[in-house]
């Protein structure tokens, strides 16, 4: 299991089921910030087969954020042996109202609010 | 001479009954440091505003309402100061500064920070492609873009405008002292 740690947040990749789980609030400087959490998604997408992304525990994303994993999404959506699948949390308000963005960007995108 | 873009309101803290203000000072304090207070105050304003929205242990949807109104000033306040971190020039002298102006049917942001005549010019030309095109069209097309390349510039206004459907303001003027400084204003209604 590979994982980062900052204050306030967790994101770590289980491999055996390739699922990224992120846990926490998010807020990083920029995309260079956001490269160690950008390779662990990459390396998700090119296990390839189904990647699942567990936002549930995640309370709180910037838009840097919101835009890094706008990124992984067009990174699965061009590889025609990936599925995604996103597991949401309707109480966690972030997600509510930007998580179906990610959706539009991936039609085939398996989003699961809870 | 000041410009504004959008419906910027002039609001007199004196006639408006609750409003909170936090100012920081440029200073040697690095920005990292600094990086970290954005959260902070953003939690803190956030966490505020819940005083106004009690909940209701008859009524779930109070409870779900103040959540919401938590999670957009966190969301909100944490765009607007890291926004004006990121684009503040030192140099100049004039403090970041955050106000958050609480009202009946209105929550109302302002975000100052000193400005550069070349930053001014750059987020001008970004307002006006804003101001001039359909903006869920524009953040579609700037998450596409920026998969190609590191800019997701404009990306924190893009999703206020269509995630929390708010209602944004600039004006570029000076302060009391003369300073070049720029002003965001971000409606939200209640």
């Amino acid at each position: 299991m590979s994982a980062i740690e900052g204050e306030g947040y967790r994101v770590f990749r289980e491999a055996e089921e390739n699922r990224v789980v992120f846990e926490g609030a998010v807020r990083l400087g920029g995309m260079a910030e956001y490269a160690p959490i950008t390779e662990l998604l990459s390396a998700a997408v090119e296990a390839g087969g189904t990647v699942t992304v567990d936002l549930r525990g995640l309370e709180f994303l910037n838009s840097s954020g919101i835009a890094m994993l706008s990124k992984f999404v067009i990174q699965a959506r061009n590889r025609e042996d990936v599925a995604l699948c996103v597991l949401g949390a309707a109480q966690v308000p972030w997600q509510g109202k930007s998580l179906n963005n990610l959706q539009r960007l991936m039609p085939g995108l398996d989003l699961r609010i809870e | 001479m000041a410009e504004t873009f959008g419906d910027f309101i002039d609001v007199s803290p004196a006639a408006d009954s609750e409003y909170l203000n936090l100012s920081f000072s440029p200073s040697s304090v690095p920005l990292k440091q600094r990086w970290r207070n954005n959260g902070l105050s953003a939690d803190f304003l956030g966490d505020y505003v819940t005083t106004f929205f009690p909940k209701d242990a008859a009524d779930p949807a109070t409870g779900q309402r103040q959540a919401e109104i938590r999670g957009a000033v966190a969301y909100i306040a944490n765009e607007l100061l890291e926004n004006s971190m990121k684009y503040s020039d030192d140099s100049l002298g004039a403090p970041i500064a955050i106000t958050l102006y609480l009202n009946r049917d209105q929550l109302l942001f302002a975000a100052s920070n000193g400005i550069t005549a070349e930053q001014r010019g750059l987020f001008q030309a970004f307002i006006e492609e804003l101001e001039a095109g359909d903006p869920n069209e524009l953040y579609l097309q700037r998450l596409e873009a920026q998969a190609m390349s590191d800019n997701g510039a404009g990306l924190g206004y893009l999703t206020m405008i269509n995630d929390y459907g708010a209602t944004l303001a600039w004006r570029f003027g000076e302060d009391a002292a003369g300073r070049p400084l720029v002003t965001t204003q971000v409606r939200l209604a209640i």
